[in-house]
């Protein structure tokens, strides 16, 4: 019985948390986009104009829900609670501190890999079902892209794997007590953060939406609380991605002096912040640059990578 | 790629600069003198209306916000009966202020005239007149012009010769 409300406390505090940081990631990121562009940002409502959310979350939730009369009604419902539901079902498997993870699968990284698999099923059926040229267009970049990038995002973190002889983030974290994986796996560490971004279909990935051409891509035709859910579930793909660089390549919980779920948060921080600053810094490549991009530079990178590391440890 | 690094550097060392809004409503902007915002009735340094109800502003207005009519005093000198600007039409060209040949009307560096109601947009004589000679605190219409009224007659105004006898012989 108490290992059941434990589990339970954990899930919904990690709901809980996962949900809050991922609302107020869109404060942070309109503030933050202001401290680099040399203004401001939401500065009204309540102090730094942090209930800033909250009047973002009253305006959303009443807006009007419309739903298009020529759209496919079932898909076109279905398909922003997918991108959310698989989201967060990979948070399940991050371990925050020594003492707090939802569950700890000896297979976390790859239901990681097969959640964010899961997760194209969102845009591109929100693309297919909306029945407009634009998104239509949208869903189609995004499960090209999405589809590509995630190649080299497995590849890319096999060599952590190697290195630490587990697909478990628990002991993926554990073996890095002596020395963090991105100064061995600095290559897989880039390719897996450039396929992160692609992977949430952020800036300057964001083919998928590019609003320069594609009025907002997939989720053109959307309104109301379901834009709002592929908002929570971008802004929770880049929690969940940040949190996976610093899992993966930055030790997790370990390092000294403070308990280890502030370095947690302290780290996956600091790269929800770098996420931001690509934003603010970068402009949005071709399409067919983003595809060569991937398939010439990124996997032969990631291959040879997976080859080095192997080779290395083949001699040990 | 090395390009890309640099860019990302560059944007982040904007987080130390001096940001460039200026928070409105407490702080204000610096207007320029010229500004085209509220237009105003000025009233010559005596204090009696410049306005000579010429129509030249009505007809110079592109959107037609301005309406008036003109009517004369005892003295024959004209003045508007009503003057009437629609705000919520104007487009504050300063074409009215152009094409006065009194200095009546002007712009003014005033921008805050918003109103939930349409209807108080729509500026009165008594709204519009000010107390003061706006821009041009010297000129005094009546004082350079040629026109006979209740206080001078026909040659008595500044820089101006008596009128020409054209039935006299003398040179």
């Amino acid at each position: 019985m108490k290992d059941i409300i434990i589990s339970l406390v954990t899930v919904f505090g990690v709901l809980g948390v996962a949900m809050t940081i991922a609302s107020g990631l869109i404060w942070l990121e309109r503030r933050l986009l202001g401290l680099w562009q040399d203004r401001y940002g939401p500065n009204r409502v309540g102090p730094f104009g942090l209930l800033q959310v909250l009047a973002d979350m009253i305006k959303v939730f009443t807006k009007e829900d419309w739903i298009p009369p020529f759209a496919d009604k079932p898909v076109f419902i279905i398909a922003p609670a997918i991108i959310v539901v698989t989201v967060l079902m990979s948070f399940a498997v991050i371990p925050y501190a020594p003492a707090l993870e939802v569950i700890d699968l000896n297979i976390g990284l790859l239901f990681f890999l097969g959640m964010s698999s899961l997760g194209v099923y969102s845009v591109t059926l929100a693309g297919w079902a909306s029945d407009s040229k634009y998104s239509l267009l949208g869903g189609l970049r995004a499960a090209a892209q999405m589809l590509s990038y995630e190649v080299f995002m497995g590849l890319s973190v096999m060599g952590v794997v190697m290195l630490s002889g587990s697909f478990s983030l628990r002991a993926i974290v554990e073996a890095q007590k002596s020395l963090w994986f991105f100064i061995p796996q600095f290559v897989g560490f880039v390719v897996f953060f450039i396929a992160g971004i692609a992977e949430t279909h952020r800036l300057p990935f964001d083919l998928p939406e590019a609003e320069s051409e594609l009025v907002a891509g997939f989720h053109s035709e959307y309104s109301g609380m379901k834009f709002g859910m592929f908002f929570v579930g971008e802004y929770l793909g880049i929690t969940l991605i940040s949190a996976m660089i610093t899992t993966l390549f930055f030790g997790g919980w370990l390092g000294p002096v403070l308990p280890p779920v502030v370095w947690f948060l302290v780290k996956t921080f600091v790269f929800i912040c770098l996420f931001i600053l690509l934003r603010a810094s970068l402009p949005r490549p071709r399409y067919d640059q983003l595809m060569a991009y991937g398939w010439k530079a990124l996997l032969p990178l990631s291959l040879l990578n997976l080859l080095v590391t192997g080779g290395i440890l083949l001699v040990r | 790629m090395l390009s890309l690094l640099r860019t990302i550097w560059a944007v982040f060392l904007h987080a130390f600069r001096k940001r460039a809004t200026i928070l409105y409503p407490e702080e204000r902007p610096p207007i320029p003198p010229r500004w085209r915002g509220r237009i105003i009735l000025s009233r010559d340094p005596d204090g009696a209306e410049r306005c000579v109800a010429c129509y030249l502003c009505a007809v110079a207005c592109p959107v037609d916000c301005i309406s008036l009519q003109a009517t004369e005093d005892e003295h024959g000198r004209r003045y508007p009966e009503f003057f009437r600007i629609n705000f919520s039409r104007c487009i504050f060209c300063g074409f009215c202020e152009e094409a006065c040949p009194t200095y009546a009307i002007q712009l003014t560096p005033d921008f805050e005239m918003c109103e939930f109601d349409r209807q108080n947009l729509v500026y009165e004589k008594e709204d519009l007149l000010i107390s003061g000679p706006g821009k041009y605190h010297e000129y005094d219409f009546y004082k350079v012009a040629g026109l006979a009224t209740g206080k001078k007659d026909k040659g008595e105004a500044e820089n101006e010769e008596p009128p020409v006898d054209v039935r006299g012989l003398m040179p």
